[in-house]
């Protein structure tokens, strides 16, 4: 299909949470934005889809991957996984400043033009709070969101120093960008490779406590009070963390969070057998995290679900699991993951979809993740019912999931990316 | 949705259930247990005789692969093996050349292409034996020799017949491990043997910065206290303290941690009056154990030892056997 199309999406079930839209209807899109949606509607000229029995959604917005440059160590590049992005039916993804890093417009320039060669969906690329995520110098933050930078961060970089990171803060408030933080406490996680707990006890792996997290949580929050700067928590991954998050949230600060999916779906058992594709930071944690995680993303206090995509090659993964590389390829299946998650009745689905489409464009503060008419259409076509297989059909070059080889159900038929069919499946 | 993983005994056993590696004592059945302890018996007698050599393994290759040095494990591996009248091959790796999967990979590829059927393995990894065993071609045995924090299975069945020996079995006996459990992976390989064989109570004994978390969920009773934790037990294994535990913010001083959970003829008065003592070795003399004791009537260091060569080639001739039932192609991978 040309660029810009005229599209008219017929009979399907628009399911658009930011709305509270679910019922049956039909799209038009028209030079790339979306026109209409009602009943019978008609676009002569226009490519039909024909949608009945489908479901049609916002475009998903993947709050957190890991981006593949050159020299990043991961596997496939940007076309590579935005093209895998856009099967999946996501059509933004906040990227992580650990690729480069990105602390210079050039790295910027390089990742929007690569982006915007392939064509398959959206990066918004989240800056390096200081320089070369040192955690010592901070970054010329205003000039990298003027490049095109929708928030900064550190990734797992930490700001060990408490004044340092108070000024990060303070200057990023200055232009009003929200913040990124990744909590772990780099000395109390220090050395460790699984959640320190009965099963790492076991395997003698190396432990990561739950309190790692939460202690540098504590520090993120009073500094976040201190500038008022808005802040978003990633990869929040244990109960005692959604505690205190729920009490700065209470108590009305500008705080959002997220959670990846397999930290919902895994808990630390996942590690017998050594699976190194289990091998993440942080770490799959105890059944209680897990239930807490998804209670949390039930009420709210989770705004985002993610997918924290970070795609290795084969053989970062073929070694004992300690000298693995940490991480999980997530794009392909984050959506099947998320509607398994409803399927097993652990979530709703209109929560559940709010979780990768709209929430996550409110918490990076961008207009993304809900059909609205007038706009460009970023949106995907999902046959809910149909099964497929992840052997066959994965397009990432990150070999790195235990759902590598699985057949979930939910497949993307359509995907239009800002206007652009990026995805479209016979 | 949950992916499906292998569990430890599907990678160790073979379909008929005989050993076909030897990677944990975890998972692995009672009578395997005791087979390997009765083999085991068979074999004590082969030192002491003036040809010391039995010809099962007569025309196979055992690789000994260390990846971390150990003068005194790998020496009775290699005694065991030419016992069994096995060709072995030592291999000292240092770690920095194997720092990446792939160059382990890469060892692992090349060694069996001068055919070798049995890998002893040493790594500083835990799950590195695992990660071998998933990864061999069929028919190559891999006996764990210690990985990182997680098992030395071998160890503990040395220190399980030397238990037998010395006790009669395991009904009823009460077991303390001292010291660093934190670190030992022989301390987790002794505890899930010992609860598998019958023992009535499994005690860990240390200092909380020397615990695992969650340490009873291996099965044991945690003490923090040396006269609780010692009373009335029938078996004291201690354990060796390592020198770089007072540089890590674990322990004060090894003055301290002597007057805490030092063995000395004091402390071992809590326990039975037949309780024996033992040690993997080597000895830390007035840090883990006072000379007294480590000399003294109860000690059966030097005799762990000993037994080590037996249970070391009935492990061997066992995976070797397992090896030689299991179908051509039939290596059973884990995830």
């Amino acid at each position: 299909m040309a660029a810009k199309a005229h599209i008219l999406i017929r009979k399907g079930r628009v399911i658009d949470p930011a709305s509270g839209r679910d019922d049956v209807a039909d799209l038009l899109i028209e030079n790339g934005r979306l026109i209409r949606i009602g009943a019978s509607l008609d676009a002569p000229g226009a490519d039909i889809i024909e949608a009945e029995g489908h479901w049609v959604l916002p475009g998903l917005v993947d709050a957190c991957v890991h981006l593949s440059l050159p020299g990043s160590g991961r596997a496939g590049d940007i076309a590579s996984e935005t093209r895998a992005a856009a099967a999946g039916g996501i059509t933004h993804l906040a990227a992580q400043p650990d690729c480069g890093p990105v602390d210079s417009t050039a790295v910027v320039r390089l990742i929007r033009e690569q982006a915007g060669q392939a064509g398959f969906a959206r990066i918004l690329p989240i800056a390096a709070m200081t320089q070369g995520l040192k955690g010592e110098q901070l970054a010329e933050m205003a000039t990298l969101a003027k490049a095109g930078c929708i928030a900064v961060g550190n990734a797992g970089g930490k700001v060990a120093d408490a004044l340092v990171l108070k000024r990060c803060l303070e200057y990023a408030a200055t232009f009003d960008l929200p913040v990124m933080f990744r909590p772990q406490d780099a000395a109390l996680g220090a050395g460790g490779c699984a959640h320190e707990g009965p099963v790492a006890t076991r395997l003698g792996l190396p432990g990561i406590p739950a309190v790692a997290e939460s202690v540098d949580l504590s520090r993120d929050l009073l500094l976040v009070e201190a500038t008022g700067v808005r802040a978003h928590f990633q990869q929040i991954s244990s109960r005692e963390s959604l505690r205190l998050l729920r009490a700065a949230k209470k108590r009305g600060l500008p705080v959002t969070a997220d959670v990846s999916i397999q930290h919902l779906l895994l808990d630390e058992s996942a590690l017998e057998g050594f699976n190194s594709h289990c091998h993440v930071i942080p770490p799959l944690r105890s059944s209680d995290d897990r239930e807490a995680l998804l209670e949390a993303v039930a009420d709210g206090t989770i705004d985002a679900i993610c997918s924290q995509h970070t795609p290795v090659g084969s053989s970062s993964k073929a070694a004992p699991f300690p000298a693995t590389k940490p991480g999980m390829a997530g794009v392909d299946t984050l959506l099947s993951l998320v509607l398994g998650l409803v399927e097993d009745g652990k979530l709703e689905l209109p929560r559940a979809l709010d979780a990768v489409t709209a929430a996550p464009a409110r918490c990076l503060g961008i207009q993304a993740g809900q059909l609205e008419t007038g706009r460009l259409a970023s949106l995907c076509v999902l046959d809910a019912r149909a099964e497929k297989d992840y052997g066959e059909q994965w397009l990432s070059a990150g070999n790195n999931s235990p759902w590598r080889r699985s057949v979930l159900k939910g497949s993307v038929k359509l995907t239009v990316c800002q206007g652009k069919v990026s995805w479209l499946t016979d | 949705m949950t992916p499906t993983l292998a569990p430890s005994s599907r990678v160790q056993l073979t379909e008929d259930g005989k050993l076909r590696h030897f990677l944990t004592t975890e998972h692995l059945p009672r009578s395997l247990l005791e087979d390997i302890l009765d083999t085991a018996a068979s074999f004590v007698d082969v030192g002491g005789r003036s040809i010391k050599k039995v010809p099962l393994l007569r025309g196979k290759t055992v690789v000994n692969l260390f990846f971390e040095s150990s003068t005194r494990t790998r020496s009775t591996f290699e005694l065991a093996a030419q016992r069994l009248s096995a060709d072995v091959l030592n291999l000292d790796i240092a770690k920095s050349a194997t720092s990446k999967g792939e160059t382990l990979l890469d060892t692992l590829r090349n060694l069996e292409a001068m055919a070798a059927d049995m890998f002893v393995v040493r790594h500083q990894d835990s799950g590195a034996p695992f990660f071998i065993a998933n990864e061999v071609t069929p028919n190559v045995a891999v006996i764990n020799a210690g990985d990182g924090r997680h098992a030395h299975p071998t160890q503990a069945m040395l220190d399980m017949y030397t238990i037998r020996h010395y006790k009669g079995g395991f009904e009823g006996l009460k077991v303390a491990i001292v010291g660093d459990i934190l670190h030992s992976r022989v301390a987790r390989s002794q505890v899930h043997a010992l609860n598998t064989l019958g023992a009535e109570e499994v005690r860990l004994i240390g200092p909380k910065t020397l615990l695992p978390v969650d340490a009873e969920a291996l099965g044991a009773t945690v003490f923090t206290d040396m006269a609780h934790g010692l009373k009335d037990v029938d078996v004291v294994i201690m354990l060796r303290l390592q020198k770089e535990r007072m540089d890590s913010a674990l322990l004060p001083s090894e003055g301290e941690f002597f007057r805490l959970y030092g063995l000395n003829n004091e402390k071992l008065h809590y326990a039975k009056e037949d309780a024996i003592v033992m040690h993997p070795g080597p000895i830390n003399r007035g840090v883990e154990i006072a000379s007294e004791v480590a000399d003294g009537p109860r000690s059966v260091i030097l005799n762990q030892v000993t037994f080590g060569i037996a249970v070391r080639m009935a492990v061997m001739s066992m995976t070797i056997s397992g090896q030689d039932s299991a179908p051509a192609g039939g290596a059973a991978h884990g995830s």
